[in-house]
């Protein structure tokens, strides 16, 4: 369980957002929304650890998350703004690459696999740069797949899919939370997940 | 999986994007081929001089040549959202670091050690000079490769960061290039390179040890 206390966000001298409180639990997932520029990007970004928190407390099972390290690294999976694709590499090689950074051996029978799952059989051996937009997106979005985390954070995963991908990512989140995950999520769109409904955290300017 | 076997991940990974992206590591191979070569056809063929000046010239073509190489580092890493997840990776960063450290070098350092006897022969340098020009190098650009990442790191995102690094780093560059060519002179002069060698091996052992230290801590300045 993700526990967020009393979290404030400072960006240069604006203070963005201030005593924002949440909690996510096992199969519950959180749809963050805002206008243009509140701090929701950088609100994922501190859940992860990558930017340093003002004030407040994140904890993850009752510990806060900058006292466990590496054991809270593996408890999570970030999807950004950017892909972090090569764009020299096939889209097999990027998978098989992010996941051996992550710790976890893919081979390249497993990787093929999960990219016929997100739609791209027979563009295994194709350089990323040749790939859509939307493309590239489903190869990101195939980290989900082979990482073991129990709490995703993705920041605006539904960008540039079209409508199958949206479905296949919501059917996706929706198995993900029935085996005990977690998710917060950020979309401007409606997102409707099988069985499950969401908690609404909308920020606004402080 | 092990340390190790991600540490080879990531360096197999940097590998295969240098290997797709040729024109930028041959860049500066051949920067290092001409500069070096403009020197003999400059002077004109007298070899007192030639083989005075040549430690010097060589050792200062592969500071420059491996400055131009430091740019593309981590930028792209940068860009393209890689370095995010590096750090987000639950191994440790200066691990993943270390790795494209050695990428680099193996893409950037390993050609001008290889190089550097045939362009030698320029400058009239006898075999042996050769043999400890190569050992000095290949001493000595492990430890560019080193010290320049963090300057790299220090000037990610940062805007004329080209110029920038090579402010920061070249300074840091001296000793390497003191005791880099002060050993083929010493060879040349027949004092013997080892007192030399040695002191250059010491500071890539104290390098290899602080380096990757350092630029993690850079990295994670410049991804806040």
């Amino acid at each position: 369980m993700l526990t967020v206390s009393d979290l404030a966000c400072v960006r240069g001298d604006r203070r963005l957002f201030a005593g924002l409180e949440f909690a996510i639990e096992a199969r519950n997932w959180i749809h963050l929304t805002g206008e243009n520029g509140v701090g929701k990007t950088s609100l994922m970004r501190m859940l992860v650890g990558l930017a340093p928190v003002e004030a407040g407390e994140i904890r993850w099972h009752g510990t806060p998350i900058r006292s466990l390290g590496d054991d809270y690294r593996r408890a999570v999976c970030y999807l950004g703004h950017h892909n972090a694709l090569k764009e020299e590499l096939t889209a097999r090689e990027n998978l098989c690459v992010g996941a051996a950074v992550s710790g976890i051996a893919l081979g390249d029978d497993a990787a093929d696999a999960l990219l016929a799952r997100v739609g791209l059989a027979g563009r295994e051996q194709l350089p990323v740069r040749f790939l859509s937009q939307g493309q590239k997106r489903r190869v990101a979005l195939a980290r989900l797949l082979w990482s073991e985390a129990p709490l995703w954070v993705l920041d605006e995963p539904f960008v540039a899919l079209d409508t199958a991908a949206v479905a296949w990512l919501a059917a996706t989140l929706a198995a993900h939370l029935a085996e005990g995950g977690m998710a917060i999520v950020t979309s401007h769109q409606e997102v409707t997940i099988a069985g499950n409904t969401a908690q609404q955290l909308r920020l606004v300017r402080s | 999986m092990s340390a190790f076997s991600v540490f080879l991940a990531v360096v197999r990974r940097d590998l295969l994007v240098a290997l797709r992206r040729k024109s930028e590591v041959l860049t500066s191979l051949f920067f290092f081929v001409i500069v070096v070569s403009l020197f003999p056809l400059g002077i004109g063929p007298e070899m007192d001089l030639l083989r005075k000046i040549a430690p010097g010239v060589l050792w200062v073509a592969a500071l420059l040549a491996t400055m131009l190489s430091l740019n593309r580092l981590f930028a792209n890493d940068h860009a393209d959202g890689s370095l995010e997840q590096m750090a987000l990776a639950p191994v440790p960063l200066g691990l993943l670091v270390g790795g494209k450290i050695f990428a680099h070098w193996l893409v950037s350092g390993l050609p001008l050690v290889l190089i550097a006897p045939v362009l030698g022969i320029q400058f009239d340098l006898g075999s042996r000079a050769l043999g400890v020009l190569m050992l000095s190098l290949l001493l000595g650009t492990p430890l560019l490769s080193l010290i320049g990442a963090i300057g790299a790191a220090l000037t990610l995102g940062v805007r004329g960061g080209g110029v920038l690094v090579s402010l920061l780093t070249l300074p840091l560059y001296v000793p390497a290039l003191i005791f880099g060519a002060g050993a083929v002179e010493a060879d040349i002069s027949g004092m013997g390179a080892a007192g030399h060698l040695s002191l250059l091996g010491g500071l890539l052992a104290l390098a290899v040890f602080f380096a990757p230290w350092a630029t993690t801590g850079a990295l994670k300045i410049a991804l806040e």
